[in-house]
């Protein structure tokens, strides 16, 4: 399929990421390159077949539900790139 | 001081008390200087190395006891935690992050008295086939520096293949650990997934990501496995399946074997003609000395990496959407007055590298509004027909034989203009993480190009023991075949 200007743009836009004008050509063509490879999925015959999700035998184990503190306030924090007492911080939210 | 062939003869000397764990670490750290042009660490822990090695030797000196890896020199692939070092995925986006816990797998390398000398370097994220993908500069072959050392584990591969530790950790989410493993001419073990915990590894694919093993001795393998293999509270996705031994018995006229390898794998035109007639001759030794070898035929061969592609993709984009540069990590600086909107995007931008924004892009594509079923769930679909199909070769066979890859190791920057020609090289290792399957790469021949290659052994779920009893008996054996 044909990969549009405004497919980038969206998808970049859901991933967080920036929409590069300069970047925009040569991604455009490693996008259509990619989406050519994985449709050969088309090729195979899966009408019928359930989806295979979970590829281990025990789901959901149960455990106690006691409270424990691995990672203390105070250390978290030390890896913040920017930090108000003991809160993240960010810039402030509003749209562009 | 030369390096010891395995952990058994270095046991046996630090006993006799004719060697000390200082001194071995001191032997690694002297060859690591020398070959600092392969960039195969990110990270170098020498001081803490050696303090931990003094310690070591204090407490043998004492005790007179070894535990299982007492002084063994381990490196650990940079997505795998260590509490308190730095932890990078060789990207930009956590160059200067630190871990504050470590993995199951490394936490339990410690407690058997291993010695963990540095990170190695990989692709991004763990997304490559080479690692050229790194922040830190590409990893080259220890045996030409023109050519790749694969990837995306290629630091630990190098590592390994140099003497520059004993063991190494790598993480194989479609082939990580066996192609670099097969490029660099070593071992490299892709265990069960959910054999290992995934506790404190990177997260990549969920569903597909594995750690793994490198080594040279493939009773040194088994060790390790039998160390961080098993149940954890951490990883629901840990199988709870008791760990057995996994030491193969040295049996060089072991019963008739059932392998089988696959028409279609061999047949592949993309598989280097050399290659392809090394395999054909050790089949026909393998037949032979009286195993059963069938040929099986496997319908999927060309669509098992678009189908992996889909869903690693996919899984990635939502795996690493936590790298906002809000809690931890690279923060983009942003103009005094841009929103948090803006923040992420830069961040994201300035943080990950060409192939893993590739890939989210990608990931996030298939996952979208009104292409998700076409592409993700019929993804899904087809890796239950791979899988079935597999289940029901290797119910019937003990292993399935065949190439790690296609070629030997390609030169560096060969395959970094178009994204789908290195992706096609996945086409034999991918097989095994969608279908959840143990694998090995063990070195048996070398090309006549001058560099070596592996043999793939795949096995069925859990079937350890048997993958690494195939492989020990093919290794014995290996110079004469």
């Amino acid at each position: 399929m044909e990969i549009s200007d405004d497919l980038i743009r969206r998808l970049c836009d859901l991933a967080r990421l920036n929409y590069d004008e300069a970047e925009a050509a040569s991604l455009k063509k490693d996008l259509q390159r990619m989406i050519a490879f994985i449709e050969k999925l088309n090729e195979v015959d899966t009408t019928g077949v359930e989806p295979l999700i979970f590829l281990t035998d025990h789901l959901h184990p149960l455990r106690e539900d006691s409270v424990s503190s691995d990672l203390p306030r105070e250390q978290a924090l030390e890896l913040a790139p920017d930090r108000n007492g003991s809160f993240f911080q960010v810039p402030p939210l509003k749209t562009a | 001081m030369s390096v010891f062939r395995n952990v058994q003869e270095y046991h046996a000397h630090l006993l006799v008390g004719d060697v000390t764990c200082e001194q071995v670490v001191s032997a690694y750290l002297d060859r690591i200087a020398l070959h600092k042009h392969l960039n195969a660490f990110i990270h170098l822990y020498a001081e803490e190395a050696l303090h931990r090695a003094r310690a070591i030797d204090a407490r043998i000196q004492r005790e007179r006891t070894l535990k299982r890896l007492t002084g063994v020199v381990f490196g650990i692939k940079d997505v795998i935690a260590y509490a308190h070092h730095p932890l990078t995925a060789a990207s930009r986006m956590l160059k200067d992050f630190r871990s504050v816990y470590s993995a199951t797998a490394v936490e339990r390398l410690l407690q058997e008295e291993a010695i963990i000398i540095g990170s190695l370097n990989c692709d991004e994220f763990a997304m490559g086939s080479s690692t050229e993908n790194s922040w830190f500069g590409p990893t080259l072959h220890p045996l030409n520096p023109d050519y790749v050392p694969g990837g995306s584990s290629g630091g630990s591969a190098a590592a390994v293949s140099a003497d520059l530790c004993m063991l190494a950790l790598g993480s194989d989410t479609g082939g990580s650990v066996r192609q670099p493993a097969d490029f660099c001419g070593i071992i490299g073990l892709k265990p069960t997934y959910g054999r290992i915990s995934r506790h404190g590894l990177i997260a990549y694919a969920s569903s597909f990501d594995q750690i793994g093993i490198f080594g040279k001795d493939i009773a040194d393998v088994a060790t390790t496995l039998e160390v961080i293999a098993g149940p954890d509270e951490f990883d629901s996705t840990a199988s709870p399946l008791p760990v057995e031994s996994y030491q193969p018995v040295n049996n060089p006229e072991p019963p008739s074997m059932k392998l089988a390898y696959m028409k279609e794998a061999l047949d592949h035109p993309s598989l280097d003609r050399e290659m392809k007639s090394n395999i054909e001759k050790l089949i026909d030794w393998l037949i032979q000395k009286g195993h059963i070898v069938d040929a099986v035929h496997f319908n999927y061969l060309d669509v098992i990496a678009p189908a992996y592609y889909v869903l690693t993709t996919a899984e990635a984009s939502a795996n690493l959407a936590r790298y906002d540069g809000v809690r931890y990590g690279y923060r983009a600086s942003t103009e005094e007055g841009a929103s948090l909107d803006i923040c992420y995007q830069k961040t994201r931008s300035e943080g990950f590298g060409k192939e893993v924004k590739r890939r989210i892009l990608l990931g996030t594509y298939v996952l979208s509004e009104g292409y998700y079923d076409a592409y993700y769930t019929k993804a899904q679909q087809v890796r239950r027909l791979v899988a079935e199909e597999a289940y029901r070769i290797l119910h019937e066979y003990t292993c399935l034989l065949m190439p790690t890859f296609p070629t030997t190791a390609f030169r560096l920057g060969e395959n970094m203009d178009d994204p789908v020609k290195m992706y096609l090289g996945d086409l034999y290792t991918v097989f095994a993480n969608l279908a959840g399957l143990p694998a090995i790469s063990i070195p048996l021949f070398r090309h006549s190009n001058g560099l070596p290659f592996g043999l793939q052994l795949v096995a069925g779920r859990f079937q350890e023991k048997k993958l690494l009893e195939t492989a020990a008996y093919l290794l014995s054996h290996g110079s004469t075949i």
